[in-house]
């Protein structure tokens, strides 16, 4: 018997009793579906996390200045000796592992413009600052070092900075007044999107360390020149563990710190918290899966049943198809079919469901889904194996009736 | 060489704790052509003889060649090739699939021979010509009376052009003018060289056969040449393919 002997007579048992057919398919149609919306809906997850990493930059330390500790009493964050820009600048020329590190500064402003005003941020930093964050310039330049020696009053500005400010017009030499300093607009920088506390990071105006102190701040800061914050970028390839090690040395020996007396500053790795994040986000996906996994297993043991029912009631046909020459395999390839057109049936209403469903929650939801040729496949795959596995036994069964038993069965 | 060549088959079932003795050492030879009838009360072993014969059970002891095959060494695959290739079934109830037209309840023995589609066809339609159905291809059996879905069961029994026709009680479901239409179909085929075993336990059935085997408790116990009843052919039902 060939395959399309076997296809055609499964599709007249199964058209025979159309009710049945949907109603045994249900359990793998509403498998199909949770498997791929559940998977859509994870990779979405995973993704936005993964693009929240590539936003942030890779490899990168945050240094942030810490707490003092004065006789055994620790004091809150801030009141240390704090870190300066000379610091930024050791870790970047000391530590090997070290590719780059920006001090930066920041403050809330009011930035003006012609007749547009708009309240954002402004940070102070250092033309390494671009390289760290690997934040690519859409229009103009950087600033240089030559600029931060001289406090020049230059501004690069983000996305949303140039759309509130200059609309269509194009900001480049334009003036921007930072709190009434007056800054040439020298550059745009590219979007970047959302942070992953869900900060616009393209509201910014970024300027000079120099020109932040001497003509933002009106302060030079003292002699120390305090930062707010050192972003680090670790060389590719290189260990985060042994840089943040590295950088921790070398800060505790700049700041004089004794070997019992604690860190005066934190070291937080950004990325590695994404990556928990990506990685608590992976495993949901994969439990949601797994949950929606096991109503496809339901949903065979349903095909499982009606292909018994159906052997039982069909045992006089069976024992016909013998008669007039089926050999067992014959019957067992009929039956396996019939289970299998079954499944697949219901994993093809499945996947058209799972996809209207998977729409319908980015539509509306606003969630941010993925629904991948990877995950269609694998429900597909899943419920062809789902239809093998649970038909097997009842296909088995009918091939291996006696001839004779199956004809005279009532 | 006979067709059939049996000797001393017993059958013996076990029903709960009693034994029952089906076939009590049986011995006989079919030569091909001929056309016999079985006749015999119910429980006299001539359904079991006719189950054995044509290869759907087998004997607990004794041998069996058909056609020169000795059935009793054969795998159940192999059985169910020589089933497709040698024997038409013809039952009491038709036992033609439900919903399934007409045509390709007489291509199903050519499926399982591996029979190209447009082969089957065309001889699936030749076999219905045969038995006077071929208008009638497209229909289902819910949609035939139960005399044409008898000749329909005919066609799919001697579409592979076997050697041997098995008709178990093949008028038992039928009123009696329907009968003599299927016994004169099945006189026809025989007059064409086609070997007929016929079940029955009616006299007026059993004389259609030229020769007629009587059972009682599993043994033959009488075995007798008759003249037959065929009439001189009404319609022309076709040559032999």
């Amino acid at each position: 018997m060939n395959i399309a002997a076997a296809v055609r007579s499964a599709w007249r048992a199964l058209t025979t009793n159309t009710l049945r057919s949907l109603l045994t398919m249900l359990g793998i149609i509403i498998g199909v579906a949770a498997v791929i919306t559940m998977i859509a809906i994870g990779t979405g997850a995973q993704q936005r996390v993964e693009e929240q990493i590539k936003a942030l930059g890779s490899n990168i330390l945050l240094v942030l200045p810490g707490a003092q500790t004065s006789q055994g009493v620790r004091l809150g964050a801030q009141t240390g000796q704090g870190i300066s820009e000379d610091d930024a600048k050791a870790i970047m020329l000391e530590v090997p592992e070290v590719q780059s590190a920006a001090p930066t500064l920041r403050t809330g402003v009011q930035v003006v413009a012609a007749n547009a005003n708009w309240a954002t941020t402004v940070f102070g930093t250092t033309p390494e600052y671009f390289d760290v964050r690997d934040w690519p310039i859409e229009s103009g330049r950087a600033f240089d070092q030559a600029e931060v020696n001289g406090s020049a009053k230059v501004a690069l500005i983000g996305q949303t900075v140039a759309r509130e400010l200059f609309g269509d017009v194009d900001p480049i030499d334009q003036v921007v007044r930072v709190r009434s300093v007056p800054a040439v607009v020298i550059g745009v920088l590219s979007r970047k999107g959302q942070n992953a506390m869900g900060q616009d990071q393209d509201d910014v105006v970024i300027v000079p360390t120099t020109t932040f102190r001497f003509r933002v701040q009106g302060w030079g800061g003292g002699r120390i020149r305090r930062v707010g914050s050192i972003m680090v970028k670790v060389r590719e390839g290189q260990s985060m563990a042994v840089a943040e090690a590295g950088i921790r040395d070398l800060l505790r020996q700049r700041h004089r710190l004794q070997a019992s007396a604690p860190d005066d500053f934190t070291i937080r790795n950004l990325t590695e918290a994404m990556q928990v994040q990506e990685e608590s986000s992976r495993i949901m996906t994969l439990l949601l899966a797994a949950v929606a996994g096991v109503s496809l297993v339901v949903g065979g043991i349903g095909i499982m049943n009606i292909m018994l029912v159906s052997v039982t009631e069909r045992t006089r046909e069976i024992g016909l198809r013998m008669a007039v020459g089926a050999r067992g395999r014959d019957i067992l390839l009929q039956f396996l079919i019939e289970a299998i057109t079954l499944s697949l049936l219901g994993g093809a209403i499945g996947i058209a469901l799972g996809a209207g469903a998977t729409w319908a929650v980015a539509q509306f939801a606003q969630w941010q889904v993925v629904l991948s040729t990877d995950a269609i496949a694998l429900a597909a795959g899943f419920a062809a194996a789902v239809g093998v596995f649970f038909g097997f036994y009842p296909a088995r069964r009918a091939a291996g009736l006696l001839p004779i038993e199956a004809l005279r069965h009532e | 060489m006979a067709l059939i060549e049996a000797r001393e088959l017993t059958k013996v079932y076990r029903m709960g704790d009693q034994t029952v003795h089906a076939l009590r050492g049986v011995s006989l030879d079919v030569q091909a052509g001929e056309f016999v009838a079985v006749m015999g009360a119910s429980g006299s072993g001539k359904s079991t003889l006719m189950n054995i014969l044509g290869c759907l059970d087998q004997p607990t002891m004794g041998t069996l060649y058909l056609a020169g095959e000795a059935v009793q060494t054969m795998s159940t695959d192999q059985l169910a090739s020589l089933r497709n290739r040698r024997i038409g079934f013809v039952f009491q109830q038709f036992n033609l699939l439900p919903r399934t037209s007409a045509l390709e309840n007489v291509e199903l023995p050519m499926v399982y021979a591996g029979v190209a589609p447009a082969e089957r066809h065309r001889r699936a339609l030749q076999a219905l010509q045969r038995v006077g159905l071929a208008e009638r291809a497209a229909h289902t059996p819910a949609e035939l009376s139960g005399g044409q879905q008898q000749r329909v069961a005919i066609a799919r029994a001697l579409v592979n052009q076997p050697q041997l026709i098995l008709a178990d009680e093949p008028t038992g479901a039928l009123d009696s003018a329907t009968s003599l239409d299927i016994m004169q179909l099945l006189a026809d085929l025989n007059a064409q060289g086609m070997t007929v075993i016929l079940v029955t336990h009616e006299h007026d059935i059993a004389a259609w056969a030229r020769r007629a085997i009587t059972f009682r408790d599993g043994r033959i116990v009488d075995d007798r040449a008759q003249p037959g009843l065929r009439q001189a052919p009404v319609a022309a039902h076709g040559a032999l393919p």
